[in-house]
């Protein structure tokens, strides 16, 4: 298991978003998080990388074990290296170029060799399926691109760091389909080297590119299986209504 | 590797950037713990009550400064504030062409004009053609520094009046403009009032303005066309001088001031929470 | 309707008022001084003699007193007050965010005359027992600490100004930092920055015409600033390097001698020196404004 969540529970302020959620994500697999909107599912991921403390009034509690490890042992910048995060809208950096975005990480982490970061940064462009269309105009800001290539560069961006796990929160939700199907022929792509936890509303997009699925509803964790399964033959009576679309 | 660098780095930052907090403050500290001990020290109830002294004799008070200053504010209040408010309303509810963007520009400029420059304006324009010093010249520079705090807010506040509020009201079959001043503006007041008070607060200190307007006075006056006494102008005469007992009482004055201009801040913030909650 | 269209027609004339007030100050200013104008013309600005009772104008030590007064307040209260803004918007606790942010603008508050009476009953007296003999014996020999310790001259002047404007930088800088979206925040902490790494990263580099917007914002406020330096510069119209001299700025120069002009080419010089002071403060604010909207623009389309 690269991922294993016990009893997780979080908070905004007084609002619990999450109640008690227990699941585990094996290695190198596509978990895709579905529910109705403000179920907690951004939340959930969010913890992941613990990302979800830097709001105010937000904090946690419960027990999540990256490689055997508890993550609250960790230092969050130390944790996300390891579990890089893909964010709903893409949020490349306007003042800097597309290699500068690119190496932003790496920079961060002290790396300055320029060959160095310019070899990454094509590696990571690859891994992103975004070399083609960018490498003739590296040193153009990265807003200059469309809304599509943005998100993937995101990733790249992410990818660069070389992190284990990737999480996205709904990366398609302000995408185009084109660039939607592109995004999730990348999943595929990725989840030979890395295990994927992606945030989504859009059931067949879950049914798509996932393994497992989770459904969330109002804070709890509903029912969690292989997705054929879940979709196709769910044990819980909301999980049906709730695919059927009955509700959400 | 160099992990342990960054780590310290943000320490650091974090720690020096709290210094400067620390630092911005210690002035706020020092000039109001100063002035509590020898300004409210030498505050008694003389100062609210009497004229000043004459250079030689002790005691006296400020008595005509500080009535002069409430009608400084008051004249000042009466042009200022329907300029601001009214100009507020005409940018909210009718401005969109050009010469709504000429009139905010204006606003603009006038809060970005030195105080001192709205001396000589109100000097030219008042002083110069009246032959002689007067209240109300100070008092038309004050209004002017007070336009375009409150036409600004006046602004702001209306446009956060939700849409629906407004539809609703319409939809009664009222007028635009009752549906305006009833509804919309009733429901900005609170933020308008506060936008009031925090520019009393800014023109009850303001001191340059009046240097060659109001001038000044040692005694009573109660005509708008005479020179008048304010309380930051006695402030500043009172410490430049060389005698002692005027600088105690330029520090007794500073304190009411300060006390005053602190008050109607915590107030008018009072105001504001109270009615956004 | 006819009630309406009133309506609006005298909201309109109230709105019009602001810019009638603008245009006006404008012309009378360059009214006044025209026989300034015409007697030296650009000559004025770059003079150095100021005699009015020889009826020789000229406004060079006060701009120069206004350029460096400002100049070195700025030096001063630019690191400080973005340090401040820093810690508010992006560094410290939250529950210490409000209080802080309250104080500072307390600061704000606190009118011109008392920042000066302040100077020149608590800071003058320090700086001419204590600080000023210390540089004198030990950095005497450097043109910027020459002269006797007056206490009241340009230093005091200077820090003043720094303590007035360090609040307004600071809040329109918090301001401008807290207006950068909160995905560039999250895009840099995803990728393992740390706080820090976050504010230089995302959200100075996005806010950085803001945070010159509102430098400049300071800058408009320190070249206008009367009370406070009239109380405690020394009001004479010398140039020197020394941070110790007496000096003067223009706004120092009309707050003294303006009630007292006792001709209509001396009261002239003095509205000259208003005007440009009008012009310069003008450009500055406009130069602001624009670059605090510049990044305070593509937050609307977000």
């Amino acid at each position: 298991m690269k991922i294993k969540i016990e009893k997780l529970n979080a908070w905004f302020g007084k609002n619990q978003a999450l109640k008690n959620v227990s699941l585990a994500i094996p290695v190198n697999t596509v978990l895709a998080v579905i529910g109705p909107s403000g179920c907690g599912k951004s939340t959930l991921v969010r913890c992941l990388n613990r990302m979800h403390e830097t709001i105010g009034s937000a904090k946690w509690e419960g027990k999540i074990v990256l490689d055997e490890e508890s993550i609250a042992d960790f230092d969050p910048v130390t944790l996300r290296r390891r579990v890089g995060m893909i964010f709903q809208r893409p949020n490349p950096f306007p003042t800097m170029s597309i290699l500068e975005n690119v190496t932003a990480g790496l920079r961060l982490n002290g790396m300055r060799n320029k060959k160095e970061l310019e070899s990454i940064a094509e590696i990571s462009l690859k891994k992103a399926a975004l070399w083609e269309e960018v490498k003739e105009k590296l040193h153009q800001p990265g807003v200059s691109l469309s809304g599509g290539q943005q998100q993937r560069l995101c990733i790249a961006r992410a990818l660069a760091v070389d992190p284990e796990v990737l999480l996205m929160d709904e990366p398609c939700s302000s995408l185009d389909p084109i660039s939607t199907t592109h995004i999730e022929e990348l999943i595929h792509e990725l989840r030979e080297h890395y295990t994927i936890v992606i945030v989504t509303h859009n059931m067949q997009q879950a049914a798509r590119v996932s393994d497992d699925t989770a459904f969330l509803y109002m804070g709890d964790l509903v029912e969690h299986g292989a997705t054929k399964k879940l979709f196709t033959n769910p044990k819980e009576k909301r999980t049906e209504e709730y695919i059927t679309g009955r509700f959400g | 590797m160099n992990y342990f660098l960054r780590k310290n780095v943000n320490r650091l930052m974090l720690f020096a950037t709290f210094i400067c907090a620390i630092l911005a403050m210690i002035p706020l500290v020092l000039i109001f713990s100063d002035l509590l001990i020898r300004g409210g020290g030498a505050l008694n109830f003389d100062f609210f009550t009497q004229l000043p002294k004459p250079v030689g004799e002790t005691g006296g008070g400020m008595a005509n400064a500080i009535a002069g200053t409430l009608m400084l504010i008051l004249t000042a209040s009466a042009m200022g504030v329907p300029v601001g408010v009214m100009g507020g309303i005409y940018l909210a509810e009718f401005g969109k062409g050009r010469f709504s963007s000429w009139v905010r520009f204006s606003a603009d400029v006038l809060s970005g004009t030195p105080s001192i420059v709205i001396g000589i304006f109100a000097y030219t324009l008042f002083v110069l053609p009246m032959k002689g010093f007067s209240g109300v010249s100070g008092s038309f520079a004050l209004a002017i520094i007070m336009i375009p705090i409150i036409l600004r807010t006046t602004e702001e506040m209306m446009r956060l009046v939700p849409v629906s509020l407004r539809e609703g009201a319409l939809a009664l079959g009222i007028h635009r403009w009752k549906m305006l001043t009833f509804v919309v503006l009733k429901t900005a007041a609170s933020g308008i009032i506060t936008a009031i008070m925090l520019a009393v607060a800014r023109i009850a200190g303001e001191t340059a303005p009046l240097l060659f307007t109001t001038l000044g006075n040692q005694y009573w006056n109660f005509s708008p066309l005479e020179p008048t006494a304010a309380l930051p102008l006695q402030i500043y005469t009172f410490s430049i001088s060389p005698y002692e007992d005027w600088q105690r009482q330029a520090l007794a004055g500073a304190f009411v001031l300060i006390v005053i201009i602190f008050l109607l801040n915590a107030l008018s913030r009072l105001i504001f929470h109270e009615n956004k909650n | 309707m006819r009630a309406d269209f009133i309506f609006e027609k005298t909201t309109k004339v109230f709105a019009f008022l602001s810019v009638a007030i603008v245009s006006l100050m404008g012309f009378l200013l360059l009214m006044e001084s025209w026989p300034s104008i015409q007697q030296s013309g650009f000559l004025f600005l770059i003079k150095k003699v100021w005699d009015p009772v020889i009826h020789d104008y000229g406004a060079l030590p006060f701009v120069y007193g206004t350029l460096v007064s400002s100049g070195l307040a700025l030096i001063m209260a630019i690191p400080l007050s973005l340090g401040v803004a820093i810690f508010l918007s992006e560094l410290a606790p939250y529950y210490l965010r409000r209080p802080i942010a309250f104080l500072v603008e307390l600061l704000a508050a606190i009118p011109s005359v008392i920042y000066g009476l302040w100077g020149l009953f608590y800071l003058v007296p320090l700086l001419r027992e204590k600080v000023e003999p210390f540089f004198i014996d030990r950095f005497g020999f450097l043109p910027f600490f020459e002269g006797p310790p007056y206490g009241i001259g340009m230093l005091p002047a200077a820090i003043l100004l720094a303590i007035m404007i360090i609040p307004i930088i600071s809040s329109i800088s918090r301001d401008v930092m807290q207006a950068v979206p909160q995905h560039q925040r999250e895009a840099a902490l995803a990728l393992g920055a740390t706080r820090w790494e976050t504010t230089r990263v995302a959200v100075l580099r996005y806010g950085k015409s803001g945070i010159f917007g509102a430098i400049f914002l300071g800058l408009g406020r320190a070249l206008g600033e009367t009370m406070a330096v009239t109380m405690v510069i020394g009001n004479r119209p010398d140039i020197s390097l020394s941070l110790f001299a007496p000096s003067h700025t223009m706004a120092s120069v009309i707050a003294n001698e303006f009630a007292e002009a006792s001709s209509d080419l001396y009261l002239s010089a003095l509205a000259e020196i208003g005007l440009v002071l009008f012009l310069v403060t003008f450009l500055v604010n406009m130069i602001a404004r624009l670059l605090v909207m510049k990044t305070a623009k593509p937050f609307a389309a977000v």
